[in-house]
């Protein structure tokens, strides 16, 4: 595809391609935070389709034989009929298919919304919500006829799903966002080799153990007396935010990156999803959390677990779509 | 570990329909409330053979996400089972389960689980008859909701790996 004048022999560069889904596109500023690292991606890669950054249409990649793309990365939650449609576009054009960042790989932030129904998501979006003016009750259509033809937009699903529930992932990088200098040394290594480009949901860019075992957080042994929460009072520093009554979900969560958050007297939000073997993160984390409690009684666990806001939308704040349940009735 | 598929493949029983029996998986403790469930058998107490009992050594063994598993591959309801507080065989074992299921609860509560599907109660050796009580109570709570059938409500919607995707309202 391209040519560079520097160069009289032209030089097989890999063909990189990135797309987002159902994501905020935090994702897309993820991969830009490799810096300088950039020009080194350019030297060995052509960008064939992002649309973040750079100008090509769905068209473009329908003309791409069949597994023209070396590394797809994916970036987001499969929300409608579009996003599954390039999902399976991608996946036909990509010899590597990459699940890029918690939503791609976990349902992130928009699996959230699978604890609404479709009807409650519609009626929040579009009539009871106190920045709406729809007083004649206007929704979406699939499918509006117009003097040019029939219109149509994507569909919406029931749930949010993952990357893998719609096609066969390679490889998972998971993350909210993945930390750049993982990223960088995945795409290194898929870049030169050293790992096949084919693979099955293998997780990349990131450790087995808990962020715990990454945390510098002091641990006194002390049981949950009280829950806390970040906007009421401050946490001391240097003290494990858990045994300070904070709901940190680091022990249910996968590191990688560096315990970042709780280094700033942050409670880790579990970004990078169930460590090692563990399937359900919100699960695991009721399992910790309840073997902490300076409870003797069942009345005295109760009050505690009373003091918890938002058990659901906190323990699986990223992986609902990736929950054994993995959405509401 | 591999991710475990959302469906109940061997099972024969009907998830739904006419010929349809409340499946309840029951996770009971090796030191009391198993015994408490052999205690009812051998007392030759009547009680629902819906109960599917699967033994564990201790309640505290009972991981939240075995229930959330059970619901998912098709459970109609989930019953636990340890010994009463301060009876522990492993001396505080059952105090990790006294926190861990009212927590479970309200994460079932917000995936639109009936509460009435996921009972916790304590059973000691001696209480055969509250077990046998108790599942008749459960199981007769179950019939009434009726089937929840998990794996169908996923099916319908099309979840699931390679699967063709329904839209909503399609």
């Amino acid at each position: 595809m391209s040519t560079n004048p520097n160069n009289a022999a032209p030089v097989a560069k890999l063909k990189i391609a990135k797309y987002w889904a159902a994501s905020c596109g935090g994702c897309d500023i993820s991969l830009l935070e490799i810096g300088p690292n950039l020009l080194e991606l350019i030297k060995i890669a052509d960008v064939v389709f992002w649309p973040c950054a750079a100008d090509f249409k769905y068209e473009d990649v329908r003309n791409y034989p069949d597994g023209y793309i070396d590394l797809c990365f994916y970036n987001g939650g499969i929300r409608n009929s579009e996003q599954e449609e390039v999902a399976r576009l991608l996946r036909r054009k990509s010899k590597s298919l990459i699940a890029y960042g918690q939503c791609a790989v976990d349902g992130g932030i928009p699996a959230l919304a699978n604890l609404k129904t479709v009807k409650g998501i519609f009626n929040a979006s579009y009539h009871d919500n106190p920045s709406i003016d729809n007083p004649a009750g206007v929704e979406p259509q699939p499918v509006t006829p117009s003097e040019y033809g029939d219109l149509e937009i994507p569909r919406f699903y029931p749930q949010v799903l993952r990357l893998k529930d719609v096609v066969p992932v390679d490889y998972e990088i998971p993350g909210c966002p993945p930390q750049s200098d993982r990223v960088w040394e995945a795409i290194l290594a898929l870049a030169g080799g050293q790992v096949p480009l084919q693979n099955r949901n293998v997780k990349v860019a990131c450790y087995d153990k808990a962020v715990c075992d990454e945390c510098k957080l002091e641990k006194r042994n002390v049981r949950i007396k009280e829950f806390k929460r970040v906007h009421t009072s401050i946490p001391e520093p240097g003290w494990c935010l858990l045994e300070q009554g904070y709901l940190c979900v680091g022990p249910a969560t996968r590191s990688g990156c560096g315990a970042l958050c709780p280094a700033a007297g942050m409670p880790c939000e579990g970004c990078y999803g169930p460590a090692g073997d563990v399937v359900d993160q919100g699960t695991a984390m009721v399992s910790a959390i309840a073997s902490m409690l300076d409870a003797r009684t069942e009345e005295q666990a109760q009050e505690l677990i009373d003091q918890i806001a938002d058990p659901t939308g906190t323990f699986y704040r990223f992986t609902l779509a990736s929950s054994h349940l993995k959405a509401r009735k | 570990m591999s991710e475990p598929a959302n469906t109940a493949p061997t099972d024969p029983r009907p998830a739904a329909g006419p010929d349809w029996q409340p499946r309840i998986i029951g996770f009971l403790c090796y030191w009391c409330s198993y015994t408490g469930a052999d205690m009812a058998g051998t007392a030759r107490m009547k009680y629902p053979p819906n109960v599917d009992i699967i033994r564990v050594m201790c309640s505290g063994r009972i991981d939240p996400e075995l229930v959330t598993t059970a619901f998912a591959r098709g459970a109609d309801g989930v019953l636990v089972c340890g010994c009463h507080i301060g009876d522990c065989h492993y001396i505080t074992g059952n105090h990790k389960t006294m926190a861990r299921m009212p927590l479970l609860k309200r994460i079932l509560l917000d995936m639109g689980i009936e509460p009435e599907r996921f009972r916790h109660e304590w059973v000691s050796a001696a209480e055969g008859e509250k077990f046998s009580k108790l599942v008749a109570e459960l199981t007769e709570q179950v019939r009434r909701l009726g089937p929840l059938d998990w794996p169908g409500l996923m099916r319908a919607r099309g979840v699931g790996h390679g699967m063709d995707l329904k839209a909503w309202g399609e």
